[in-house]
């Protein structure tokens, strides 16, 4: 069977992603693809156009390469603008030649929109569409001082952001008494207006061009309706987006009133064997300005010619979410409330400089829409309750007022609708999870295997047990606490019986208390609960089984097998003497090098059998392991405090210091990291971290249980002016009581939200040692801090644990062949899976 | 025709670790011993590739049973494979190599199909 001929006119970021989307259907095997493009450039990402004044390059904004049009048979014809359609014959005629189509795709896009103005004929009149009009402004730019864009919407201040940064003065002229007007109120587009401003940027609204004449002290001057004017030396347009229909006007497809060409739900124009797609397109009376629902429209076009019937294009969610010069904005559905009824709740702070608008249904249960400017925080809270049509919580201004004592609701499991996606790697939904537990999975094992979900990156590992268990309970069945099948108890009561009874191996554990031989989940939990009550050697014969591969080879395992390598670097302070060496070893076992979040230095890349030589030569020259591979203390962060700052009111970085080396090897149930702050100017980041530390007139201030995790919280502030010896004494026991009764791998955050009485009921333990163990606790770190070794101390000077680094123990000098390098910014990384070469 | 095979001295039972693994090279390529002194038998030998990555990492992995199976989960990914039978738990299309493997004095012998052995190629 010959194959169908497939005609795709326009090669932009939507007729690109239809191909990108086609090629993966097994109907691409039956076209012959033909893409035409007007411009010389392969498709670009014109969404981020103005980075290219800012050092970017077509290759780094193109969407495709030459190489992929080939390798997938596309016969590419750039430069080579269509000039008619032969409805009839069915042929698409250009300058070079005439083609034949069984079916034609149009994604001709649009073009801008130039206001008809007396004078806008001028060289120096430009618009802002293509690359090719951005090295047009480059050019009229080059030696003046002042740039004007007309337009003040999305793309207008993209491209007054663009005039700033090739260094001109820029303006910004628009009709409509505020910036933005389609997505934001007069309230929204006043605090947008000023911190634009503030910016360097000048905001003229309510402002109508009558005409531009030539300057006086300027090339051009503009001339307003109300007497006004402004001299320039080069106007940009951006006042919105015509479609581009010419085409299909010519060969006379059904144009709408005011243009664009006229689609089905299938992206059909009048002609059934022609489609549209992108913002050439009308759909049920609307041009789409966005790049999302031309993707979308993209993805149907592909599923419509891959035989697929049930495609359609429903419309698309217009909520966007942008950083325009640096200032958040956000704009969720129906943001004017123009639903009847529609009612709003506006929370407006200018002395931070935020305003939060929701629109609410008449009955206050549904959020219909909502603007933010100055803080996009809580957009993805809010885009979830519109898109989903989610029940708002009882007092719904929870949702944009500050974060306070409490906080915002979260949203619960059980308020998550069916369509909520919990596995984004491998999209499952809720309603997948809830379909696999009603067809018989009783656990969450079963729904993982089922579904797949969090087998990818296993990001949403918490969120998928918390549904699973929600769900299930809402079934009657009863959610086991138990740790798994090899022991009938929680890491909370696994705790008090190794603690109790004075166990000391997992062997006794199981063989008294549980059933089987363990597993991965059992076994590093009983690990790490060993390693609290009794801080022996991960290492020690018996416990070397327990340990997940990072903490066997007290390294991190990375995604090819290889293993990374921190040393600690206590608050972050480190001798020239120690860069050096760091740099030396790195150099000489060919390590990828990167700073840590936790300001470390992260040796990547090493083999097994690399790894005890390189702790040798780390530790000859002072330095001790940083447990990054442990669910342990791993860093200390810290400002530099009074010592240098002229801020700092206490020595942040010799507490920092003094914590981690108090704190450093502690076994917990799940990693935890401190910070230290100099002053209430927090540069250490000290709220978002299990332990913070922040400086004041009169002591310390100490936060407790925030994270900067998948889901970030900020501590909650635990106790006020504390002087050394109450710090430490207050961290040691909330830390003790969090190793002692926290789930497994549960994390601080999690353990105090789940503790009954919450953060008060803590404060009693610790402060006013409510249950009389507070002595206890501190003994206890006492004990443990008295304990400590350097993993890799003991490791590297004991024969028999350096026979664990073998990479074959038969072949020590074997190395892995199927370790694959390459560089990048001059250091080396691992092959992608597209680049190995094959054996 | 009779296949041949032989049973290679991959290593001797002093490299072997209670309860988890080792890896050790073979002429069929890199092979994980596993041994389980709690069970009978206590020698597993698998492939050591993970199937999912391609990456020489299963001898790594943390060894127990799930109901009753003797396992290993790789530390890539954390999917679990029946020792016996190389069985993905979590993916019944996917299944890793495994080997006859014996103690023989202090060594331990992984028996090596012939076909597989570079040397017995010609």
């Amino acid at each position: 069977m010959s194959k169908k001929k497939l005609i795709v006119i326009g090669n932009g970021m939507v007729g690109h992603h239809f191909l990108e989307k086609l090629v993966d259907t097994p109907a691409a095997a039956d076209f012959d693809i033909k893409v035409f493009g007007e411009e010389k450039l392969l498709a670009y990402d014109r969404v981020h156009l103005s980075e290219y004044f800012s050092g970017s390059t077509h290759s780094d904004l193109a969407m495709g390469t030459a190489e992929w049009y080939a390798e997938h048979q596309i016969d590419l014809h750039l430069d080579e603008g269509v000039t008619g359609i032969d409805r009839d014959g069915q042929v698409v005629k250009t300058a070079q030649g005439e083609y034949t189509y069984d079916e034609l795709v149009l994604a001709t896009g649009s073009y801008p929109f130039v206001p008809p103005i007396k004078g806008n004929d001028n060289p120096h009149c430009l618009v802002y569409r293509t690359l090719e009009d951005l090295d047009d402004i480059r050019a009229s730019a080059n030696g003046v001082k002042t740039g004007v864009v007309v337009g003040g919407g999305l793309l207008g201040l993209e491209a007054a952001n663009a005039l700033k940064s090739l260094g001109l003065e820029a303006h910004v002229v628009e009709f409509a008494p505020r910036l933005m007007p389609v997505q934001l109120d007069s309230d929204g587009g006043a605090l947008l207006k000023h911190k634009i401003e503030e910016l360097g940027v000048q905001v003229h609204t309510e402002k109508a061009t009558t005409e531009i004449i030539d300057g006086e002290n300027a090339r051009l001057r503009m001339n307003f309706s109300d007497e006004t004017h402004l001299e320039t030396d080069l106007i940009v347009f951006s006042a919105g987006i015509r479609p581009q229909d010419a085409l299909a006007r010519s060969c006379g497809l059904d144009i709408g009133e005011r243009g664009g060409i006229i689609i089905n739900d299938q992206c059909t124009t009048s002609d059934p064997h022609i489609h549209a797609i992108g913002e050439c397109a009308l759909w049920s009376e609307k041009i789409f300005g966005l790049v999302a629902p031309g993707y979308t429209m993209a993805r149907t076009m592909a599923s419509v010619l891959n035989g697929d019937q049930e495609a359609a294009f429903t419309g698309a969610d217009m909520s966007t979410k942008l950083k325009l010069l640096g200032v958040d904005v956000g704009s969720i559905g129906d943001a004017h409330g123009q639903t009847e009824g529609a009612k709003s709740i506006r929370f407006n702070d200018e002395q931070a400089g935020h305003y939060r608008r929701m629109v609410i249904s008449e009955d206050g249960k549904k959020l219909l829409g909502a603007i933010l400017v100055g803080d996009n925080g809580p957009y993805d809270t809010l885009l979830q309750y519109a898109l989903n049509e989610i029940d708002l919580p009882e007092s719904p201004e929870t949702l944009i007022l500050p974060e306070s004592e409490g906080g915002a609701p979260a949203l619960g499991p059980d308020a998550l609708p069916e369509t909520a996606s919990i596995c984004s790697c491998h999209n499952v939904t809720k309603g997948d999870i809830c379909g696999v537990i009603d067809a018989g999975c009783s656990d969450l094992g079963a729904v993982k295997g089922e579904t797949k979900a969090s087998t990818g990156c296993g990001g949403c590992a918490a969120l998928l047990k918390t549904v699973v268990d929600s769900e299930l309970e809402k079934r009657g069945v009863e959610v086991s606490k138990d740790i798994c099948e090899h022991f009938p108890f929680s890491r909370q009561e696994l705790f008090h019986l190794v603690k109790v009874n004075g166990i000391r191996t997992f062997q006794t554990l199981i063989r008294d208390h549980g059933k089987g031989h363990g597993c991965d989940i059992c076994k590093p939990a009983v690990g790490s609960i060993l390693a609290t009550c009794w801080n022996e050697h991960v290492l020690a014969t018996d416990h070397v089984p327990l340990q997940d591969t990072n903490d066997t080879f007290m390294a991190n395992m990375q995604k090819n097998g290889t293993y990374s390598i921190v040393p600690r670097v206590p608050g972050g302070e480190i001798t020239p003497d120690k860069l050096i060496v760091l740099g030396q070893v790195a150099k000489e076992y060919n390590l990828y090098t990167k700073i840590t979040g936790g300001q470390r230095i992260d040796l990547f890349g090493a083999t097994l059998s690399e790894l005890p030589e390189i702790w040798e030569k780390l530790i000859a020259a002072g330095f001790e392991t940083g447990h990054a591979y442990g669910k342990a203390l791993r860093t200390v962060k810290s400002c530099v405090g009074s010592t240098w700052c002229r801020y700092g009111v206490q020595d942040s970085v010799g507490m920092a210091i003094h914590l981690e080396d108090r704190y450093k090897g502690l076994r917990a149930p799940h990693k935890i990291k401190f910070a230290v702050s100099g002053c209430t100017r927090e540069c250490a980041e000290a709220q978002s971290k299990d332990i913070g530390v922040i400086a004041t007139e009169n002591g310390w201030n100490l936060y407790v249980c925030g994270n900067g995790g998948m889901r970030p919280r900020h501590g909650d502030l635990f106790a006020t002016d504390l002087n050394d010896e109450e710090l430490v004494s207050t961290i040691d026991r909330v830390l003790m009581f969090y190793v002692r009764t926290a789930d497994r791998l549960q994390r601080t955050s999690v353990w105090m939200e789940n503790l009954e009485g919450g953060l008060d009921y803590l404060k009693q333990v610790v402060l006013e040692d409510s249950l009389g163990i507070g002595a206890e606790l501190e003994e206890h770190m006492e004990g443990l801090v008295g304990t400590y070794q350097c993993e890799w101390k003991t490791a590297v000077e004991d024969p028999e644990k350096r026979k664990r680094f073998r990479e074959f123990v038969n072949a020590p000098e074997k190395k892995d062949p199927v370790q694959q390098w390459t560089s990048e910014r001059g250091q080396k990384r691992p092959v992608l899976e597209s680049e190995v070469e094959p054996a | 025709m009779k296949t041949q095979t032989s049973w290679d001295v991959v290593c001797t039972v002093d490299d072997l670790i209670a309860e988890s693994g080792v890896a050790v090279w073979t002429e069929d390529g890199p092979v994980a011993v596993f041994y389980l002194p709690h069970r009978l038998p206590a020698l597993f030998a698998i492939s050591h590739t993970d199937p999912f990555t391609g990456k020489n990492v299963l001898a790594r992995g943390i060894t127990g049973d799930l109901k009753g199976q003797p396992v290993v989960a790789s530390p890539l990914y954390k999917q679990h494979f029946n020792l016996e039978t190389g069985q993905c738990l979590e993916d019944e299309t996917v299944k890793v190599k495994t080997y006859p493997v014996l103690l023989d004095g202090e060594n331990v012998r992984v028996e090596i199909p012939a076909a597989n052995k570079e040397s017995a190629v010609a």
